[in-house]
């Protein structure tokens, strides 16, 4: 199996060579942060700083950034985001015993949290590890960011290795008796918040890992994920936003032999996200699923949601789950760029992608680009793409049974969103997403 | 009960009408039903009655109790007592049957003015009306007809009906698709609920339907109106001779 025989796409041309502009841009970017303190980290920030001058911000012509428009990620600083906006914190997964660790603005706030301590897991924060010197991590932070930077540039990814001042370390060594739960909380309303957590599931081991809460006006969030053989990791990431919060989030996984990755986001609100995955699957028999519900209102300003993933089978046997399912109304706008890439040699591979949106009205749009890229010859792969509007016979049923109009509406997008929520495995967990959907559907509470 | 007269309906989409002046009334505790060739209107007439977008009445009236039903939306003429048993019942995927059921049995108790029915009432209640339809606790927990053979959905259609109460109930074609047992346990269903409040309208193609609910007066339907009326030998006739010569009596 070679590498070379792949072509890389959408590769995005470096910037900042030649041109002064752009390069200035950066520097005006990179001089509005305070940069961390580096310990163990430090020749990675180094080398992700160096990556990203090469790189340089993305422009609106970049064919990686062709539906979104990078301005408002590429500027100093953010729009302030008032505190009032926000409304009270909804608890998410009440029901579970879990580990919950506090972020204010992506930095770890220890008296806000539970003991770090769990059996079967170690966990330490980025700050404190670049404080105290060496730390096993090393081999893994911006590491995998770095492999995901081909065949196509994420500056913004390595901007967050070079500058993200903390984030949780964890290492997993067994099955620790509850999820960690990551709870992000404002504390400025300017905040540019950066984090970045790095997980490694040993041999066998698994977690559950749910974020949940409000980020800063922008973000810039990461997790680096190494899975080695036979390990799980099960992420669901709930993600409450509001205007006018502008939000980038990446996640670069190695899925080991046997392993299993399944990543279920929940996304509502906001004026311009964008979610980043790159899933490297280079073990036999791998397992990988990336899935979110997007519900999209532009009501209040507007609502601009891409995910891009790219998911790499470079070994044999190996199964993706690629399922995006976007509501959107007046006037929002989704976006899915969404590509399996199957390299030479990854036999019998099971690829899977569907993206599909829902549209409430007729000013909203769904702009996808579903890609296969396939180098070997008896594999299953399929992609399929749909935009269309409420049933009417779906409708008419559900109110010929006398329920009233808004809320066969509101069970007419459950059912839309259904094939994504089976990703959440756990019934519990499951079933309480879709009761808070249930609820933002029903009482347009900001959550 | 239910009240029709002079009926015209065309399509929203194109000029076409549908409906040419049927009058129809069915009187409370009554069942009659509607036989017709097909393309006669007959769908359309149960769609139009229930609310269904698509259609445009150009003339004529119905209601349900002195109520003017054709500028009701659709769950308030459900609320009102209609039900529209479904020829082919729509799946809902991602919306359980008994949170549907629940939602919807609501809805009306609220939009009477009724209580609503706690979950443990509702749950009594359904699982006691399941049993009776044959209905097992896990159809009930499954998506709204997802998975369900033909004979399931009608059935399912037959127990909404059920936990609905409706004073007015609309079978359009029930029994397109189901096997003998299914039928005889669908129209079981169907009889328990005959009472002298409730009517029902059942359309059907086949006489073999009306042997199991007995109906009390049996129209014919051609060409968007009624061409005749009769007791329950107008459906053994139909049934033997076809409708060729009702057509052309009406011609």
């Amino acid at each position: 199996m070679s590498d070379t025989a792949v072509k890389p796409i959408n590769e995005v041309t470096p910037q900042v060579s030649g041109n002064p502009k752009a390069a200035s841009a950066l520097e005006d970017r990179l001089a509005a942060i305070t940069m961390p303190d580096a310990g163990f980290s430090a020749e990675a920030r180094a080398d992700a700083m160096a990556r990203l001058r090469a790189m340089g911000l993305p422009a609106p012509r970049d064919e990686y950034w062709r539906y979104t428009d990078p301005r408002a990620f590429n500027a100093p600083r953010p729009a302030a985001l008032p505190f009032d906006a926000d409304g009270a914190e909804s608890p998410l997964f009440t029901e579970r015993d879990k580990l919950t660790l506090v972020f204010v603005d992506g930095a770890f706030d220890e008296a806000a949290s539970d003991d770090l301590s769990l059996e079967g897991i170690e966990i330490t924060t980025l700050a404190k590890a670049d404080a105290a010197g060496d730390h096993w991590s090393a081999d893994l932070y911006g590491q995998l960011e770095l492999a995901g930077q081909t065949p196509v540039k994420r500056p913004f990814a390595a901007l967050n290795t070079a500058v993200a001042h903390d984030g949780l370390l964890i290492r997993v060594t067994g099955k620790p008796s509850k999820p960690v739960h990551v709870l992000y909380r404002r504390g400025t309303e300017d905040a540019d918040a950066v984090w970045h957590h790095v997980i490694r599931v040993e041999t066998g081991a698994e977690m559950t890992l749910l974020e949940s809460g409000m980020v800063g006006a922008r973000s810039n969030g990461m997790l680096e994920v190494d899975l080695a053989d036979g390990a799980k990791l099960h992420h669901i990431a709930a993600k409450r936003a509001v205007d006018p919060k502008v939000g980038l989030s990446h996640i670069f996984a190695r899925v080991g032999a046997e392993a299993q990755l399944k990543s279920f986001t929940l996304a509502v609100n906001g004026t311009l996200m964008r979610n980043e995955g790159a899933i490297d699957m280079v073990g036999d028999d791998a397992v990988a699923h990336i899935a979110a519900a997007v519900l999209g209102d532009g009501d209040n300003g507007p609502f601009h949601h891409d995910d891009t993933v790219f998911i790499t089978h470079g070994a044999e046997r190996g199964e993706s789950r690629q399922v995006f399912k976007k509501v959107l109304k007046n006037g929002a706008t989704g976006v899915f760029q969404g590509k399996i890439l199957v390299k030479p040699g990854a036999q019998k591979t099971d690829g899977y992608q569907i993206s599909q949106a829902l549209l409430l009205d007729e000013n909203s749009q769904f702009l996808a680009k579903p890609e296969l890229e396939i180098y070997a010859d008896d594999v299953k792969c399929s992609h399929g793409s749909t935009t269309g509007a409420i049933d009417e016979e779906a409708l008419f049923y559900l109110r010929s049974r006398g329920v009233p109009y808004d809320r066969a509406i509101v069970f007419l997008v459950l059912s839309f969103l259904a094939d994504a929520l089976t990703e959440v495995e756990d019934e519990e967990l499951r079933d309480e997403i879709n009761d808070r959907l249930e609820a933002w559907l029903t009482t347009r509470p900001q959550i | 009960m239910l009240k029709i007269n002079n009926l015209h309906v065309k399509l929203e989409e194109e000029d076409k009408q549908i409906l040419k002046g049927l009058s129809l009334e069915v009187p409370a505790g009554e069942v009659h039903a509607i036989m017709g060739p097909n393309g006669s209107g007959k769908s359309t007439l149960s769609y139009v009655l229930s609310g269904r977008d698509g259609y445009e009445v150009t003339e004529g009236e119905a209601s349900l109790d002195g109520e003017d039903l054709l500028d009701m939306d659709p769950e308030v003429r459900a609320a009102a007592g209609l039900f529209l048993a479904f020829q082919y019942p729509v799946e809902i995927p991602g919306v359980g049957n008994m949170t549907f059921l629940r939602t919807a049995v609501n809805a009306q108790r609220k939009a009477r003015g009724e209580a609503e029915l706690t979950a443990g009432e509702f749950l009594k209640e359904v699982r006691a009306k399941a049993a009776e339809l044959q209905i097992s606790p896990e159809m009930l927990k499954r998506p709204v007809n997802v998975g369900f053979s033909g004979g399931e959905k009608k059935r399912n259609e037959i127990l909404q009906m059920a936990m609905l109460s409706p004073r007015m109930c609309i079978m359009d074609e029930t029994d397109s698709g189901l096997d003998v047992d299914a039928m005889r346990l669908v129209s079981e269903g169907v009889n328990a609920l005959r009472s002298p409040d409730r009517s029902f309208l059942v359309i059907t193609h086949y006489q073999r339907l009306l042997d199991h609910i007995k109906p009390d007066v049996v129209h014919i339907m051609s060409n968007g109106r009624i061409i005749k009326s009769g007791g329950p030998d107008l459906a053994l006739e139909v049934e033997h001779n076809g409708y060729g010569d009702l057509l052309a009596e009406a011609d």
